[in-house]
């Protein structure tokens, strides 16, 4: 009785803002080296884990996960077109400081019934945090429109994907969710992060990495023409070469 | 099927890229083009970024233009002295465009000079090789031969030189000059310069007909072997994959080219060559002109 009691109170204390029960995340991937071969055509992650605590489960607020994976973070470049002289034309352009080659945010629910602005803010969750302009042109009048429109184009290129809902909890225990890795996959360290929430605020989080690595052939092609550039330039014509005088032969021997 | 690039960095159809390989080595071999300015925009319009499609297209007109070379020479018809003053012109040209290509690069405005680029030469040279073959088409069919003009207006220039396989005696210049154009058009639009050299070697410097072909294949295939060679050490940007797969769709259909060609009428191929050349050109020139639907464009910042 003594003890129920304890419990109880324990999770009205929790309820009113400090944890007191211990929550850890503990999560797996079903890969951790993403090979990138020729017929590579994307590969899909499946991302699973278990809440750990050192007491009973909490009944107040359910808990949400976000399973974040991020890929190498590179400045790019965004110009917009304006019409001069009648044809459009591209302007100097704003670089986007921050913006990984690709993102992916799974979460529990909608993004915002999940965390809370403040969180997202201090732990760059979502891709209004992840993509940013750090030191913004002053002369443009809109520097915002350019961070926006990187955003909007690699959502249609299927690089910045929001999966609302598609992270499964069972019995506020075991999680699981699957994010799909595009075929045109930029190599590097992929991070995947996942994020324990209560009540909007991040109470864990887990990190992991994913290498993606070209291998075979398109690693020894890639290497080569990043280290041995002339050598491949010349291997290229002499393939080319081959290739036309055998065409030629070919079609000389068969159709005479 | 698929297969990832793997310095374009994206998945790609292999049997789309077999299919545009060879649809543009056909044209190749039938008109002595290199076919990259229909190739440098279609591999753009499928996602491969532009540096790597006008490397890598270098590349793979080095392949076609080799096999159409072969078999002109087997037939004699290409002119090598022509081809080598071309050359020397051509091989200027195109150290001068890398370079333009490279500063037009760092400023963002490369697309927009290279669509700027393909809308006034293409619609130049399509323009008057339509008039001037349908011109042709007429004198064949009321029988009247074509006045040969005997006295060319280079005439005047010194460094003279007999071009025996072109029937003319000229001299040096007005090829140089034009091997030197087309070289940096070449390096600039990721073409081989067929179809701007094609018309020139015929109206500018009045070369015999049966040559021209030839002769610009076997000019076109340095020129692109050099840029070849330039972008793969300056900018890493030749896909060898690519390349691959797009050569081997290009040298069949080079083969098949070459062979079709002396079935159909010289007049006839020149209207047909001359209406593709202006196709492309306003589609590329409405581009330009139309409001497009996403104002913004995306680039790597720092490397690639």
């Amino acid at each position: 009785m003594i003890r129920r009691l304890g419990i109880l109170f324990a999770a009205l204390f929790w309820a009113s803002s400090a944890p007191a029960v211990e929550e850890k995340v503990i999560a797996g991937l079903s890969q951790t080296h993403v090979a990138i071969t020729t017929d590579f055509s994307g590969s899909e992650i499946f991302i699973y884990g278990a809440i750990k605590r050192d007491a009973p489960v909490p009944k107040t607020w359910p808990l949400d996960v976000i399973v974040a994976v991020t890929g190498p973070v590179q400045p790019v470049i965004v110009r917009k077109k304006s019409r001069q002289f009648g044809i459009w034309v591209n302007d100097v352009g704003v670089q986007v400081d921050a913006a990984p080659s690709f993102y992916a945010v799974a979460t529990t629910g909608p993004f915002r019934d999940v965390i809370s602005h403040t969180d997202d803010l201090i732990h760059k969750v979502g891709l209004d945090q992840i993509v940013r302009l750090i030191g913004s042109p002053q002369d443009l009048q809109y520097p915002e429109e350019y961070r926006e429109a990187a955003i909007r184009l690699r959502k249609d290129a299927g690089l910045y994907v929001e999966l609302p809902g598609t992270v499964k909890v069972t019995d506020q225990t075991l999680f699981e969710t699957r994010v799909r890795l595009p075929a045109n996959l930029v190599e590097g360290d992929y991070r995947a992060r996942i994020f324990l929430l209560r009540e909007k605020s991040v109470i864990d989080v887990f990190e992991s990495s994913i290498e993606v690595r070209k291998v075979g052939l398109e690693r020894w092609i890639y290497t080569m023409a990043q280290e041995q550039s002339a050598l491949y330039g010349l291997l290229s014509i002499l393939v080319a070469l081959s290739a036309g005088w055998m065409a030629s032969t070919f079609f000389r021997l068969v159709f005479r | 099927m698929n297969i990832y690039l793997p310095i374009a960095e994206i998945s790609v159809n292999a049997f789309l890229l077999l299919g545009l390989g060879g649809g543009v080595g056909l044209l190749s071999g039938l008109f002595g083009v290199g076919g990259g300015f229909l190739m440098t925009p279609l591999l753009i319009l499928i996602g491969i970024p532009p540096a790597v499609a006008v490397a890598t297209e270098a590349n793979q007109i080095v392949a076609s233009s080799f096999s159409g070379v072969l078999a002109h020479w087997r037939r004699r018809t290409v002119d090598f002295k022509m081809g080598l003053v071309l050359l020397a012109g051509g091989l200027c040209g195109s150290a001068v465009g890398v370079q333009i290509f490279s500063l037009l690069r760092a400023i963002g405005q490369v697309e927009l000079l290279v669509s700027l680029c393909y809308v006034v030469f293409l619609g130049i040279v399509g323009a008057l090789m339509f008039i001037e073959s349908v011109n042709a088409l007429r004198r064949t069919k009321t029988g009247r031969k074509a006045p040969r003009r005997h006295h060319h207006w280079s005439h005047g220039l010194p460094f003279k030189m007999r071009f025996r396989a072109s029937n003319l005696y000229i001299s040096a210049i007005p090829p140089f000059l034009v091997g030197a154009l087309v070289g940096v058009l070449a390096a600039i639009m990721g073409v081989g310069g067929g179809f701007i050299m094609v018309p020139a070697m015929i109206y500018l410097l009045g070369m015999a007909t049966t040559v021209v072909v030839g002769t610009s294949l076997f000019q076109i295939m340095f020129v692109t072997g050099a840029t070849t060679l330039m972008h793969a050490i300056m900018n890493q940007t030749v896909d060898a994959i690519l390349a691959v797969l797009l050569l081997v769709g290009g040298v069949v259909g080079a083969q098949i080219g070459v062979r079709l060609g002396p079935k159909l009428k010289a007049e006839q191929l020149r209207v047909l060559l001359a209406l593709l050349v202006l196709l492309v050109c306003a589609k590329l020139g409405w581009d330009l002109v139309r409001t497009p639907s996403e104002l913004f464009t995306i680039g790597g910042g720092g490397g690639h």
